[in-house]
This record gives C-alpha cells, structure tokens and sequence, in this order.
C-alpha cells in the first residue's frame, strides 16, 4: 500500500479474525491508511474491506497456457509436418490441420505446463517468495492464532485500535 | 460470518481452537518417531533396497531377466505402471475436483492424498524408463535437437502423449502440492526452537509471511490450479488407456477404455488413501480432523467408482458379444474361462462386488471392515491391469504362438520394491511435512468446528 509515508508504524496484534475485519473496516471509514494486515490464514472479505485490486494472477494463466498452445502448435508442425515428414500408420502428414486430430493430447499438456508453473513461478515472484527468504512477518505469532494490523500512526488511530478489542499495540 | 446448518456434521471433531490445530499438525514433526514409525520404515525401506537391488540387476543384465517372452511383451511392468499411476488419481481429485466442487471435508485429506499423488507418479515413472533397457538413452523420449536427420519423436503415438501426460502431471501436481505446502512450512518455522530446524524449514516456507494481497493471490492460484488440473488428471488416466486403445489388438481397441480407465484410477486411489490415512490418523492421533465422516464419505466414492467400473466390466462383454468380431469374443471368453479364470475372477469379486458392502452404513463406517476393503480394491485393480494386459496378449493370432507367462524373482522383486519405495516415501512425508493443510483448516473451525456449532443458536437460525 502506501510507500511513501514515512511515518512510524503501529502494530496491533488480535486473536480473532472477526475483530480485524471490524478494525479494518472503522480504521478504513475514518480514512486512516492501514499498511498491511498479516494472517495465518486467508480471511473471508478481507482483500474487499482492505480496498484491494483483485488479482490479475488469472488472466496470467491463461496468457501463459496460449503461449504453451503457441508452442506446442510450433513443435509438432516444424518437427512432423515441416522438417522431417514421414508416414506413420497412414496418418496424414501433408499439412498440420489434417496431423493435427492426433496432436489434440500434445496440445492440451503443453498448454497446462505451460499455464499452470508460469503462473506459479509469477506468483512467487510477485510476492517475493523464494527459498531461504526472510520471513515477511514481523510477529512469528501470525501464523499460528494472532492476526496483525499494521498502520501509520496518525492522530486518533490508537483509540481506534484499542476500541477494536486489539491484543496488544505496540509501536514499531 | 458465515455458519453452517447444524444439520450437517462438523468437520472438526473436539473443543479446538487455532492454536490446538497448529500444535496438533506440528506434533509429528516436532516429536520423536512412534516405534510403530519405525517398524514400518525399516519394512518399506527393505522392500526399497531389495528392489533397487532388482532394478541394477534388470539394467546390467537386460530385459530377459523378467518373464517377458515374444508372446507377452508386456506384463507386469506396465501392470504396475497403470497400476501406480492410477491410485495417483484420487490426489488430485481430492484437492482440485472437490475444491471446484466446493467439498470442504477435501481439506484435512488433501495433503496426504496429494502426497500420495506425487509419490506413485515416481513409481509408475520408473517402469517405462526401466523397461527400455538402456535407461542412459532415456532422454531420446523427448523432442531434441540431434545428429541423427535431424530424428524427431513421433507426436502421432500414444506412447509419446504418455510421456507428455506423465511429465506434466508429475511437475504439476508437484507445484500444486508446493504451494499450498508453503503457509504450513512457515508456521513450522516461526514455531521452531531448535536452530537447524528453523533454518531448514525457513528454506521450505519461502519466506512467507500471511500478508492480505498474498493470501487472495494464493486463494486465485489455488483454485486456477484445480481449474487446470481437473482436466489434467482426466486426460492423464485417458492417454494412458489410449497406450492400448489406440492398438488393434483385441481386447484393447476398445473406445470405452478412457471412462473405464478413469473410474477405475480414482477407484483405486480412493482406497489407497483410505490405507494410508486410516493408518496416519491412528498413529499421530488426527482423530479430530480425520473423522468418521471423512472415512464415509471417502467409501461412497469408492462404491459408486466400483459399481462404474462392474459396469464398464459388463459393458465390454456385452459389446464383445453383439460386435459380432469373432477374435473380439474369442479374447473376452478366454479371459473368463481360460487359463487366467483365476485372474479374472479375482478381479470381478474384488472390484465389483466388495464395494457393495458399502451400502450398509454400519460397515462403511467401520475402520477396520473399511481398511480391509480398501486393501482388496486395490489387490482387484492390480488384477484388472494384469488381466487387460497378458490375457489380451497371452493367445496370439497363431495357436503355435500361445505361451503364458509367469513372473520371475526380478517381476517380483521390482514390484515389492515399489511398494517400498512409495511407503519410504510416505513415512518421512508424515514425519517433516504437516500432514493437515492447517491454514486452510483453520477457514473452517468456526463454520464446522465441533464447539464452534454448539455455541450459536441450537435452531439454526443466527
């Protein structure tokens, strides 16, 4: 979310997460900026009270598989039709359209391959995954039973957060 | 929030709360091995060994070490590959049918039925390279540039989809299994005492940190996952009985062996997961998570995939008789009254009238009667493959090219070992991996726990 706000941050721990989609949502309708809520697991209606974009990830995968589509149409007309055509069992190898029928399974696992571990690598990338990485948690607790909200500190936010029914607040 | 009717049963059994569900899915990893652990890894890694050990011997020695003669090309080698590549089916419908299907009792199963998914895809893997002889020349299966014309594969086989089929599945059931994997990789570590440990599991979570865009990427890229992987699992299963179907032997061109092929593969996956978790849930104590009702539902499907394929069974006798092909009848004939009766016979009680037992709901909700069940089921769709295969094949066209075949220590040895292998697999899965996808579990303790239902409105209405 917001970058550029150079202002120290708060952090409020919860133990329920019914109580950080309430807190998300008052910090949200008194304009106050939240920079990021940590969870152990995804919370329903949590990305919508956050205002965020949905995901694009989707749209990705399906570029990805037309491209591995792309590929496969590439490597069965070069290899079967084009560079080296023979006569297999009396299928026709003249042109791709008429080989294409027993092609149909090539053509749909490239297309999975492709659509499936492209998406995949973009997810980890996107969000900075990789082996070894530091953990992006600031409390170890957020993956077991506590919920972070972490936000700029303004005037009036503290009020807001330990009206929220927050664990604990503390200043980072 | 969301509550369930207190009609449907909770999933979660017991008085849990967030923190119960990660201590009990890190208390395999974070405890020393039960001795029962024990005596199944030295078992399964014996087997292991003994066929690693049979494996050497085929590849120094060669091919003629098996029972294969020039009637019977194929035997048991590919029996064990349809074999192992079918029970791989049950993981990924768990996880990706049941999740477009909206199934939520798929969540504490779906791990280890993935597992199980991966970990017979490297069995099944292993037959085809081993039975080409030279596994060094292994990689000419794939498309490469080279010095020989250029000599490109052949994109019109079967054998050649199989390849693709088998890779793709395998890599992509992998990341599939990865990436729900890493949340519960990260909780392990920011639990984690001992340094070494925390280190290694740091290196598995990736670095995962529960941030709110990464959970609704995640949620996208699991269910884009399943989206693709529903039609992978189908084809996979269906290019593997094109390997026969495409043939013109008799007994295999036969258009109904996709369906049949595939029913049969969550058939048997289905009872191979009910083996393994049946035995998981007794010793690391998931009784809360995998309950009664998981086991139930798990043996409707497997009745109703057995009762698909008692009717492909019939089907295909039928079709035999009225296509009027005299080679066609002659095939199925032989196959019940020749001389693998016995074969066959075993297939047809194990695989068509044992799940029957599965309409009375005392015995499907039995753990023992249900763990005997799934071991048969699996013994009778091992009979299905080998009686598909060397009976189709064992009568040649010419009565003077008849033979019968029979398995030596080699055929054996190699089958025992897959077992081992696949178990060795599974055992240290089930002590460093968590077993339970936790952080999906935990999106239901308050619509299904087991409390949670008793503390709202008894009449349903919130």
């Amino acid at each position: 979310m917001a970058h550029t706000d150079n202002s120290p941050l708060i952090r409020a721990i919860y133990t329920d997460d019914d109580l950080v989609l309430s807190a998300v949502k008052t910090l949200r309708e008194k304009g106050m900026k939240i920079k990021e809520v940590y969870s152990p697991f995804p919370i329903h209606g949590l990305d919508k009270a956050l205002g965020l974009k949905e995901t694009r990830i989707a749209m990705a995968a399906f570029m990805y598989g037309l491209f591995g589509l792309t590929v496969a149409i590439t490597l069965t007309a070069y290899m079967m039709n084009f560079d080296w055509p023979q006569n297999i069992g009396g299928k026709p190898s003249m042109t791709w359209g008429m080989n294409m029928p027993a092609f149909v399974p090539i053509l749909f696992e490239l297309t999975v391959f492709f659509a499936a571990h492209l998406m995949v690598w973009t997810f980890m990338i996107i969000n900075r995954l990789y082996p070894g990485a530091k953990e992006q948690n600031p409390d170890p607790r957020t993956t077991d039973d506590h919920f972070m909200i972490e936000v700029h500190s303004v005037k009036g936010v503290m009020d807001v957060l330990k009206a929220s029914g927050a664990k604990e607040i503390s200043e980072a | 929030m969301h509550y369930e009717s207190n009609v449907r049963e909770p999933l979660i059994l017991g008085d849990k709360s967030y923190t119960d569900i990660t201590n009990d899915v890190a208390r395999p990893i974070e405890t020393k091995a039960p001795r029962l652990w024990w005596i199944a890894f030295s078992i399964a890694l014996t087997m292991m060994l003994w066929g690693f050990g049979c494996i050497a011997y085929t590849i120094g020695t060669g091919i003629g070490v098996w029972g294969l003669n020039k009637t019977v090309g194929w035997a048991w080698d590919i029996t064990n590959f349809v074999w192992w590549v079918g029970i791989g089916h049950a993981g990924t419908l768990i996880s990706a049918v049941l999740l477009l299907f909206r199934q939520k009792w798929r969540m504490a199963i779906n791990r280890s039925a993935e597992a199980m998914t991966i970990f017979s895809v490297i069995q099944a893997g292993l037959f085809p390279l081993i039975h080409m002889g030279r596994l060094w020349l292994a990689y000419w299966v794939f498309p490469f540039p080279n010095q020989y014309g250029s000599l490109w594969v052949n994109f019109n086989s079967p054998l050649l989809w199989d390849v693709f089929a088998i890779s793709t599945y395998l890599t992509v059931s992998t990341v599939f299994w990865y990436t729900g994997l890493i949340p519960d990789f990260a909780m392990i570590r920011d639990r984690a005492i001992n340094p070494l440990q925390k280190h290694i599991y740091r290196i598995l979570s990736f670095g995962w940190g529960g941030k709110a865009k990464a959970w609704q990427r995640f949620e996208e890229v699991s269910l884009v996952l399943a989206g693709l992987a529903t039609p992978l699992v189908l084809s996979v299963h269906t290019i593997v009985s094109m390997d026969f179907a495409t043939s013109v032997i008799p007994g295999w061109h036969t258009t109904i062996f996709p369906p049949y092929f595939v029913a049969g593969a969550i058939f048997s996956g289905f009872a191979m997961v009910q083996t393994l978790l049946l035995i998981v849930r007794k010793i690391f104590k998931m009784e809360d998570y995998i309950t009664i009702q998981h086991i139930e539902m798990m043996n409707i499907v497997i009745m109703v995939t057995g009762s698909i394929v008692g009717v492909a069974y019939i089907t295909e006798l039928f079709i035999a008789w009225y296509s009027g092909v005299e080679y066609e009848q002659y095939a199925f004939l032989n196959r019940a009254t020749g001389p693998y009766w016995w074969a066959y016979w075993s297939m047809m009680t194990c695989n068509v009238f044992s799940p029957q037992f599965m309409w009375i709901k005392r015995l499907r909700t039995n753990l023992i009667f249900t763990f005997l069940i799934s071991i048969v089921v699996n013994i009778g769709m091992w009979f299905e493959r080998f009686v598909i295969i060397v009976t189709s094949l064992h009568r040649d066209y010419l009565p003077s090219s008849w033979a019968m075949f029979s398995p030596t220590f080699v055929d054996i040895g190699i089958f025992l070992g897959t077992i081992g292998f696949f178990f060795v697999l599974f055992l240290l899965y089930a002590r460093t991996f968590p077993v339970i996808a936790q952080a999906e579990l935990k999106t239901i303790l308050k619509s299904s726990g087991d409390s949670q239902k008793q503390n709202h409105d008894p009449n349903g209405a919130h």
